[in-house]
């Protein structure tokens, strides 16, 4: 107890090698078709393939259709409330260290209600991975517009069209601090576990952006990046020290402009070596900023991948740390002489 | 250097009230808590009343500014700071106007005279100079040049006038020390300490105290000094603690008797930041302290700590108990254990953030929406803030229920004298985590349920993350019995919320029976007083006071205000008439009124302090006169 961390009993290693190790008993409820199933096998797969143990996994959702999430995973669970997944989860993940900590969150849930939470979690840069399922609506409360959904929107709450300018998660994120950020969508499997492995590697807070399709209350937001036969023409894949470039034959990239900006630029018009090189690992985040801009949305040639990745201080690792480095200064705390502290005297 | 004194004339008295009254910059705060600290020395019984403006610097020498601190001392046990002042001592104008009419008639009032210039008689409000007009008439007045005194003790040690002046507590300091006969070597000891990093500071602070010392010596105007001789304590030994102070404390040890690590997610807010304050500095206790960036985060991370197996404990006071509804239902409703800290103000809204109220009884016990019952424990006394934080994480842990845990204003920043507990004695806190499944299906497969209870307690069994073999989903969705899994069968609604009952209820069988303080045996008394949290003192000071008088006076008081204790009704049943004072509009009484439909009668105060011994013994007489006049 003297490091100041609960641990439960220890047991012999529990060998998890498949999907099914990491799939609850609990019927899945999600409408069919919905973009959540693929993010929930995905999960499940790369916990197995990463000999992840499930004793040692806490998924903490909010409230919204993608919070019922923890229910369907073999693991420890918390459904919390709307908003507050990323302060539950500092709580545990400060006082754990021993744990994988995941947060499953939606735009409504991250962005709005709990928008507070989300980016002081991401300053203080907490062991925790938070994904948020971008659907760009409502689900749960049955179709209004989110604060991801895009001016004009017509929903039940705004049935002439929504005034609202929406947030974009990747910059929003940048902006509060994030050592990693990334964006991912449900289409892709593949590419959502490689970057869910690398959320999962990252020490500190970790964000990750899924554009997930609600084929209920906002079919095919997502369809010029999801698409088959759009995808080339809007998916930027971002890839670390690679130059940026996306079109069915890599016609097009990202290059900076004489301006200083960075554009939308057709190779042949720039030259390959004008292309703008990916670099996660840059301390400033002003470049990750920038790329995160090129697209108002997801109608737009959108980069997808890793914007962010950096090392920086993990902030349950540097509480414990400083405590055991008051500990090393004064002791182990004693009772006794915490109550005499302020002076004492004795009557016979 | 000593300070030496020559035997004059010195009265002995029994008790005395002081006020220390000035700018809110002038360290009134610093120089009570000092003479309480060298008075509790002697050792004479205090009880103190801080009381300060919520402005930091509130605009200098007007009323509103005014900063001060009551302090009762006496040769026997007291209760309460004391109704009316013996000595005030006034550093402005504004402190003299704002407490001259507290003070006894025929008190002693000290007053910085160099402070009543024009310009600051202005400020103050009076038109002429209420040191020669008459005003002051009635009491016995010094006028003592204190600015001037303490800028000529200054100046040879080179320190710059406008710092020297900030001295001028340490001389009205070191005066009351030598009027009281207080020890000094204690005070000049602490300076040494206190200030050690700036040495001109340290120097004009000293200089400063021992010119009022020697002033008092010296200037042939005081007629006498006054001795009050030590009180009679229970052996032991003894802190004077205020009331933060130990409930930060009790928490701490609370911590170890479970054997769970402290984590402290807090805003601050106040007066409920010193215990943050407390807690951020006892890391090497292995205490974690979280400044959350809101209520609700503060709430959230506690909640999200117990659930990992620590002791999560959250501190605010009335606003943030709005904020943190939503968590500490969520607590309840999954059965972790959680504490949270309300340090009662005045309110609603903002209302008076340094004033006392005992106004958020029914909002805990009730705030939340559905039906959500949440254990409550108030604390009656600064000393007592270590034990109530003990019995709230008791039950919390044992019952794996959020517990709120009441203090208020009052308690929080005045202090007592407080005999140390033998640590050892107190009874250790079992959070008895399960490490092996505990249900096993019709296939022979074993897992964990969560909502499997002890038969008598009805509290759960509770696994923490990181145990093998008992991963398991839990939410704020209505769950099964047992299992846990998401149930939205309406029966099992009403059998969950009829378990979740039950298991409060049960809490009152660990509770000690009430005891009845009657000198006439249970049911004795003609009238019975029944106080909760900080009114204990000046209840117990009023029924005090009518039991002199010859009065059959029956008290009850409550620390557990849900459930409550399981003979209360058995209790109230057997008096004709009962009052239940109170710092809010009758709280406690609706709650009996309601579950004992017994005809109580609310005596209600709320206007920021706590109630005055006084003021209990009329209400008392009141209450007599009235049952008699009904009965004749």
């Amino acid at each position: 107890m003297s490091d100041g961390v609960a641990t439960a009993v220890s047991r012999p290693d529990t060998p998890i090698s498949t999907r099914k190790d990491w799939v609850s008993d609990q019927e899945v409820r999600w409408c069919p078709g919905c973009g959540d199933f693929t993010i929930l096998a995905a999960m499940q797969t790369l916990l197995a393939e990463l000999g992840a143990r499930r004793e040692s996994t806490v998924f903490v959702s909010g409230i919204g259709c993608s919070s019922r999430f923890p229910y369907y995973m073999n693991t420890y669970g918390i459904h919390s409330i709307h908003g507050r997944a990323p302060a539950f989860a500092t709580g545990l993940a400060v006082t754990r260290p021993d744990l994988d900590v995941w947060v499953i969150t939606g735009d409504g849930d991250a962005l709005s209600i709990g928008g507070n939470h989300l980016i002081h979690a991401l300053r203080r840069n907490v062991n925790i991975n938070i994904i948020l399922f971008n659907n760009q609506i409502y689900g749960l409360t049955k179709g209004q517009f989110s604060p991801t959904s895009e001016v004009g929107k017509v929903t039940k709450s705004t049935p002439y069209g929504s005034l609202d300018i929406p947030f974009n998660p990747v910059s929003l994120a940048l902006g509060a601090e994030a050592t990693f950020v990334a964006r991912t969508h449900d289409m892709d499997r593949k590419h959502m576990m490689e970057v869910l492995r690398q959320a999962y590697d990252h020490r500190g807070a970790s964000f990750v952006e899924i554009y997930q399709n609600c084929n209920v209350y906002n079919d095919g937001a997502f369809n010029d990046i999801t698409s088959k036969d759009r995808r080339a023409d809007y998916l930027i894949p971002l890839v670390h020290g690679e130059p940026i470039r996306y079109g069915k034959d890599g016609e097009f990239g990202v290059s900076r402009g004489e301006d200083g900006m960075l554009h939308l630029v057709k190779v042949a018009d720039v030259g390959e070596d004008a292309l703008l090189i990916h670099d996660m690992s840059l301390d400033n985040p002003s470049q990750a900023f920038e790329l995160s801009r090129l697209a108002r949305g997801p109608h737009e040639p959108t980069p997808i991948g890793v914007f962010r990745s950096v090392d920086c201080p993990e902030y349950g690792y540097e509480v414990t740390r400083q405590l055991a480095e008051v500990e090393s200064q004064k002791g182990i705390g004693d009772l006794a002489a915490l109550l005499r502290s302020s002076g004492t005297w004795v009557v016979e | 250097m000593t300070l030496t004194t020559t035997a004059k004339n010195v009265k002995e008295v029994d008790q005395v009230v002081v006020r220390f009254a000035g700018d809110s910059g002038d360290g009134m705060q610093l120089t009570g808590s000092r003479f309480t600290a060298v008075t509790s020395l002697v050792p004479n019984d205090t009880a103190t009343l801080p009381d300060y403006p919520a402005e930091i610097r509130a605009p200098a020498g007007t009323l509103a500014g005014v900063s001060s601190f009551q302090l009762h001392f006496s040769d026997h046990d007291i209760l309460t700071p004391g109704d009316k002042p013996d000595v005030l001592v006034a550093m402005n104008p504004a402190a003299l106007k704002a407490h001259l009419s507290m003070v006894k008639s025929g008190g002693i009032i000290l007053v910085n005279s160099d402070s009543f210039d024009e310009r600051s008689l202005g400020k103050a409000g009076y038109s002429s100079n209420p040191l020669d007009d008459g005003t002051v008439k009635p009491y016995r007045v010094y006028e003592i040049p204190m600015t001037k005194l303490t800028l000529e003790a200054c100046k040879s040690a080179g320190v710059k006038p406008r710092d020297a002046e900030r001295s001028k507590n340490f001389f009205a300091l070191g005066l009351l020390s030598w009027m009281y006969t207080r020890p000094v070597q204690p005070t000049i000891d602490w300076i040494e300490e206190r200030f050690a990093t700036n040495e001109m500071v340290k120097e004009a602070n000293l200089r400063s105290y021992k010119a009022g010392y020697n002033f008092g010596e010296t200037a042939e105007i005081f007629e006498a000094r006054y001795e009050v001789a030590p009180s009679r304590f229970e052996s032991g030994t003894y802190t004077n603690v205020p009331g933060n102070t130990a409930l930060a404390w009790g928490l701490v040890v609370a911590s170890r008797l479970a054997k769970m690590p402290l984590f402290l997610g807090s805003y601050p807010i106040t007066p409920a930041s010193d215990i943050l304050h407390e807690l951020a500095k006892l890391k090497n206790f292995g205490v974690r302290t979280f400044q959350a960036e809101d209520e609700i985060a503060g709430a959230g991370s506690a909640l999200g700590a117990a659930y990992g197996g620590c002791l999560g404990v959250t501190t605010t006071s009335g606003p943030g108990i709005d904020l943190k509804a939503e968590t500490i239902g969520l607590a309840a409703h999954l059965e972790l254990p959680m504490v949270i800290v309300d340090i009662q103000r005045v309110g609603p809204s903002t209302g008076i953030p340094t004033k006392t109220e005992q106004a958020d009884l029914l909002a805990v016990v009730y705030g939340r929406h559905g039906e959500s019952p949440v254990p409550v424990v108030a604390a009656m006394s600064p000393g007592h803030a270590f034990d109530a934080a003990i019995e709230a994480c008791r039950i919390a842990i044992e019952y794996r229920t959020p517990v709120y845990l009441l203090s208020d204003g009052y308690v929080a920043n005045s202090s007592e004298p407080w005999r140390l507990p033998d640590l050892d004695a107190l009874p250790a806190i079992d959070p008895h985590f399960l490490d092996t499944p505990n249900h096993v299906d019709d296939q022979g497969n074993t897992s964990y349920w969560p909502y499997v209870r002890d038969p008598d307690t009805f509290a759960r069994q509770w696994a923490i993350p990181g145990t093998p073999g008992l991963e398991h989903r839990m939410g704020g969705l209505e769950h099964a019995d047992g299992s846990g899994n998401v149930a939205y069968d309406t029966l099992n609604h009403e059998k969950m919320t009829q378990l979740r009952q039950a298991k409060l209820d049960a809490i009152s069988k660990s509770i000690p029976l009430l005891a009845v303080d009657d000198p006439d045996g249970l049911g004795g008394a003609e009238v019975l007083t029944v106080s909760w949290g900080s009114t204990y003192p000046a209840v117990l000071a009023g029924v005090r006071r009518t039991r002199k008088r010859g009065l059959k006076v029956a008290m009850v008081h409550l620390v557990h205000l849900n459930p409550f204790p399981s003979n209360l009704g058995e209790i109230l049943g057997r008096y004709r008439k009962i009052i239940v004072p109170e710092i809010n509009m009758g709280q406690l009484w609706t709650l009996i009124r309601a579950r004992y439909l017994v005809d109580a009668e609310s005596i209600s105060k709320v206007q920021g302090i706590p109630f005055k011994a006084a003021e209990i013994e009329s209400a008392i007489l009141d209450a007599l006169d009235k049952g008699r006049a009904a009965r004749s």
